[in-house]
């Protein structure tokens, strides 16, 4: 390849460069030797100097960090340019700020539709589902194994029927709607084309992503129904019928997001996500399709953590690998495909019950990061949801704060403001290398299905869990209002969001009527032409089409499936 | 350590909350205090954990539900202990439950449960604290 040219002239060059830079460098050098003698051995306050992923940092980075790394064009270039580390746009958010989307669905489709056209009014720019777990599992509001969680942590939503209500009054030509789904992400995605298609608007101009990957379900979050292969066949299928059909839609998110908050490390994060990511486009390539046909609508999801300059350094590492991989490894020509397009949510897994008002800071200051780190969306998580489903204050807070971030910090006005840094280049450069020697650990082990097989993802997150867990009850971490700074009884005196026991009852009732009211026949006419679907190979997104239209509840498309695919057995361990 | 013998607790994840951080922490941190920990994995019905617990002669049934559905799950376990006759069998927990919904279930016989922020040192010692006073009667 041309490249490797480039490359030795590049590592000619530098080392001219340092040549001629000897004398500036021998007398930073010294100087930097003098400052380490005159600091000394001053005191240090005893506290932990590492990030909250163990990583050790120095006091103070200096030019000297930068002499060996890779030239300022190649590394990190300019915004909307290859390989994107400042930003995937040219003009970022002065062009177009961020999406403030709010992840939120409970009890039924009709108060959840009341939630969203309350969000919209308040100025969110995107709906984000959040779907109970029957639904994530893929089982009906009557069906016996959701019983008691019904609505309870998302919206329950068992057909078209309900899909419907959810957006009814909605523009679904207008706004996008993202949504949380992966186990059965297939055949939500398919109750929400038919449910625009209501609406009169057809797949072409639907605008919205579906979460859709199931690698990281077997890794860190746990919603998963069919075993790999089969699962992995339903997105490659969706890759390939969004590329024809509903070409500005994303049919994935691939999401670190819960491998974070499962208990990885930012490298951790960024290295099982990319890696991810990649193993979907190579099943894309395996199965017949051209990778800029499919690449450039794969999105990503990760989490913002509390460690400020590490995850801003995570986003910008997480574009430069992806880029570099999609055009070196795959061999992607569009640049659209080289292009790593995010959605950020804060992380829950850093936010306490006691004093719970505390979490709107630590909110703030991810959220901040996120913008830094050029997030294309983000979800701010409310200060009440460790201890339950936020209410309409603390979710209209957690917005404020975006807005306030947005239009009164000053931080949209410059493109990665950061960058140049000695620091956060060096950590930037650092995540990358980390992540790439995970890249390798993983390949070692035979690829990204066969180490969820072994369970090796799943150790290596829980191991990372342990380590933050025994910091803390160690007290070398400190939790502000959990290991310091505790108050009072500790008695936590906050409103919360209850859902009535009603709901199961409400969708048992809506469940039943369906079922009376449908097509009978045209439902088992849909669902056996899915099974031979599934039996066969071709696509399987017109088939579950299909069933969505015949009214066929999702645990009955699911089933079909099942019957076909088998189910997927986890490896038990702690 | 004063046990008699190694405590035996059955760590549960009942439900369809696929939250596991917790449930591996503490079954990880039980493990290290000399307990015989035997761990469910995810997805599991009330009566598989019943019979687990049956199965295994666990002195502790500890379950971790992230979902918001405890309210139905830990009294349908108990219940299905007591109907085995495990009614000995302490149940007690850990997740998202509001106070005042800990407060109820412990009404209803349901052992501590624990929020989020709790150390497992605390768990630990109260699984102690509980084991001594049963061996006691």
């Amino acid at each position: 390849m041309s490249t490797t040219e480039k490359d030795v002239t590049t590592a000619a060059e530098l080392a001219a460069e340092l040549r001629a830079r000897e004398g500036e460098v021998a007398e930073l050098k010294a100087r930097l030797e003098a400052w380490e003698a005159a600091v000394g051995d001053t005191p240090q306050r005893e506290a932990l100097f590492t990030t909250i992923s163990g990583r050790e940092l120095k006091p103070l980075y200096t030019p000297l960090d930068r002499i060996e790394a890779e030239r300022y064009d190649e590394a990190v270039g300019f915004p909307g340019e290859f390989p994107f580390t400042r930003g995937p746009y040219t003009t970022m958010y002065r062009t177009r700020l961020w999406t403030m989307r709010q992840f939120a669905g409970f009890a039924t489709a009709k108060e959840t539709n009341q939630r969203y056209k309350y969000l919209l009014n308040h100025g969110q720019t995107g709906l984000s589902v959040a779907f109970d777990f029957p639904t994530l599992m893929g089982y009906d509001s009557d069906h016996p194994r959701s019983l008691g969680e019904v609505g309870v942590c998302g919206v329950a939503i068992s057909s078209l029927a309900d899909m419907e209500t959810l957006f009814d009054g909605i523009p679904l030509d207008q706004v996008s709607v993202s949504m949380t789904i992966n186990g059965p992400a297939i055949i939500l995605f398919c109750f929400y084309v038919a449910a625009a298609e209501k609406q009169g608007v057809t797949p072409e101009i639907l605008r919205g992503t579906v979460q859709n990957d199931i690698l990281k379900e077997y890794q860190a979050q746990h919603a998963w129904i069919f075993p790999p292969e089969p699962a992995l066949r339903c997105i490659v299928d969706m890759f390939s019928w969004c590329s024809g059909h509903a070409p500005k839609y994303n049919p994935i998110s691939i999401s670190g997001y819960h491998i974070r908050e499962a208990g990885a490390t930012a490298a951790q994060e960024l290295a099982f996500t990319l890696r991810n990511g990649f193993e979907y486009v190579e099943r894309g390539i395996a199965a017949g399709l051209d990778v800029d046909s499919f690449a450039p609508r794969l999105s990503f999801f990760f989490d913002v953590h509390n460690d400020f300059f590490e995850e801003i350094a995570k986003f910008r590492a997480a574009r430069r690998i992806w880029a570099r991989g999609m055009r070196e490894r795959y061999g992607a020509k569009n640049p659209e495909s080289w292009r790593l397009r995010t959605h950020a949510q804060t992380a829950g897994v850093s936010l306490t019950a006691q004093q719970p008002e505390n979490n709107i800071v630590r909110v703030a200051y991810q959220a901040m990061a996120a913008a830094l780190g050029g997030t294309q969306s983000l979800h701010t998580n409310s200060m009440d949801e460790t201890l339950a489903l936020p209410t309409e204050k603390a979710v209209r807070i957690a917005l404020r704060t975006q807005q306030i971030l947005a239009f009164e910090s000053g931080v949209t006005n410059t493109i990665d403001p950061l960058a140049g840094s000695y620091f956060l280049e060096t950590l930037t450069d650092e995540l990358e290398r980390d992540a790439l020697e995970i890249f390798d650990e993983i390949d070692e082990l035979g690829g990204v299905v066969p180490a969820i097989e072994t369970g090796w993802f799943q150790q290596e997150i829980a191991a990372a869990a342990m380590r933050q867990q025994r910091e803390i009850e160690a007290d070398e971490r400190v939790v502000v209002g959990v290991n310091d700074f505790e108050e009072g009884s500790g008695k936590i005196e906050i409103d919360v969001l209850r859902i009535d026991a009603s709901v199961e009852e409400k969708q048992r009732a809506h469940m039943a009527e369906l079922r009376e009211r449908r097509d009978e026949a045209e439902v088992q006419r849909t669902l056996s032409a899915l099974g031979e679907a599934c039996r066969g190979s071709d696509n399987l997104v017109p088939r579950i089409l299909d069933c969505a239209r015949a009214y066929c509840t999702l645990y009955e498309i699911r089933h079909a499936m099942e019957e076909v695919f088998g189910s997927y057995k986890e490896p038990v361990f702690f | 350590m004063s046990d008699s013998r190694n405590i035996r607790v059955l760590v549960a994840k009942p439900g369809l909350d696929g939250h596991d951080r917790g449930a591996k922490v503490i079954a990880a941190a039980f493990r290290d205090a000399g307990f015989e920990v035997i761990y469910t994995g995810l997805h599991q019905t009330p009566e598989m954990i019943v019979s687990a617990a049956v199965q295994e002669d666990v002195d502790v049934v500890a379950m971790s539900i992230l979902s918001g559905a405890h309210m139905t799950l830990f009294p349908r376990v108990k219940a299905l202990l007591d109907e085995a006759g495990a009614d000995d069998v302490l149940l007690t927990g850990g997740g998202i439950i509001p106070e005042e919904d800990a407060a109820a279930l412990e009404a209803q016989g349901i052992g501590r449960l624990f929020g989020p922020g709790t150390s497992t040192e605390d768990a630990i010692g109260y699984v102690r604290e509980w084991f001594a006073q049963r061996e006691r009667a």
